[in-house]
């Protein structure tokens, strides 16, 4: 049980503290915070290169620390978003972008959501209209009189 | 008559209709499997984060002397009238120990600029006295790591063989071995100097 405990303790004192390091250094930060909240827009967009899976405002990656302070030299410096992300694409290549550009090889990508919802819809319509014009033919005259004798 | 003919048309476009979805499905085949074999031989990598580097300029920089070395700038290399290969190490990263060999048997055969990436001093001294002191013809010191960003460097150690005149040839994202050296280094330095 105190042993148990002993863990949690350290867990909750290693684990928060290192991922709040990335962050959160308010060394990194520009002064002007509307430069900084671009800088964390334009951050968020951008790939860690050594996580690969995390954008470099979460990583705690030194390569992302330095990336982090190009971008906001940048930033500072009165390049657009689109300036910034292009310097980087010239650097480091599409990759380097979380969200992929639209390309003829992204196409396919870009387009998988719509083209579900549209397969799916037809599907369904196809589907709810066959349910519908297969109800049971009403009766000929002679069955109803057969119906009425055998309910009587 | 004319009923035939209906007949004959609606029955080509039911035959189209049904071709189209199957026709369509068949062209994505082909694209999936040309890109799956691309990733595959290597032609085709969506992860590649070192594709840009080759054939551009050096970025502009002017980097510190490193002992035992001269430091140079992107003035000093483009002036240089021989291929120049610029290689990024550090004596914390251990590929680099491993890479160091290598790099030392290239003396004499082509020059290597060496930039110190994120290290201390003494540290890269000792670190090039213990492994390649011949070999590094120019020494620098990038101690920030901002001007590797510039050239597009992700990891410690990077090769680039720099044309005279100031472009990049070939571009190494990880250690020189004796077979890339042979094999494609050597080979390609041979031809930028023709």
């Amino acid at each position: 049980m105190r042993r148990l405990a002993a863990l949690v303790v350290l867990l909750a004192a290693s684990w928060p503290s290192g991922l709040a390091l990335a962050v959160s250094d308010p060394s990194e930060m520009l002064p002007d915070h509307r430069l900084e909240a671009r800088a964390e827009a334009i951050g968020a967009r951008l790939r860690c290169l050594v996580c690969q899976n995390e954008d470099i405002e979460d990583s705690g990656a030194d390569l992302a620390r330095d990336l982090r302070h190009v971008v906001r030299v940048h930033v500072a410096a009165g390049d657009s978003d689109r300036q910034v992300m292009d310097w980087m694409v010239a650097r480091y290549g599409d990759f380097i972008r979380l969200q992929p550009r639209l390309t003829p090889l992204t196409v396919l990508l870009w387009a998988a959501g719509p083209l579900a919802l549209l397969a799916g819809g037809l599907a369904a319509f196809l589907g709810l209209r066959r349910t519908g014009d297969t109800g049971p033919a009403p009766l000929a005259p002679d069955e109803r009189a057969r119906l009425d004798a055998l309910l009587r | 008559m004319s009923g035939d003919r209906t007949d004959g048309a609606v029955a080509t476009r039911r035959r189209l209709l049904t071709l189209a979805p199957l026709g369509l499905a068949s062209a994505a085949g082909v694209g999936f499997w040309a890109m799956l074999s691309g990733m595959e031989r290597g032609s085709f990598d969506p992860h590649d984060i070192h594709a840009p580097a080759v054939d551009r300029l050096v970025p502009s920089f002017a980097l510190p002397d490193q002992a035992p070395g001269r430091g140079f700038s992107s003035d000093d290399l483009r002036a240089q009238t021989v291929p120049v290969l610029v290689n990024f190490f550090a004596s914390w990263c251990v590929p680099c120990v491993v890479e160091a060999p290598v790099v030392a048997a290239l003396a004499g055969r082509l020059p290597v600029w060496g930039i110190a990436y994120k290290d201390r001093p003494d540290d890269t001294a000792g670190f090039v006295a213990r492994s390649a002191a011949a070999s590094y013809a120019r020494l620098a010191a990038d101690r920030a790591g901002l001007c590797a960003i510039d050239w597009g460097v992700s990891g410690v150690p990077e090769s680039f063989l720099v044309r005279p005149g100031g472009s990049i040839a070939w571009h190494l994202p990880g250690p020189l071995t004796d077979e890339i050296v042979a094999g494609e280094l050597l080979p390609l330095a041979a031809r930028l100097r023709r």
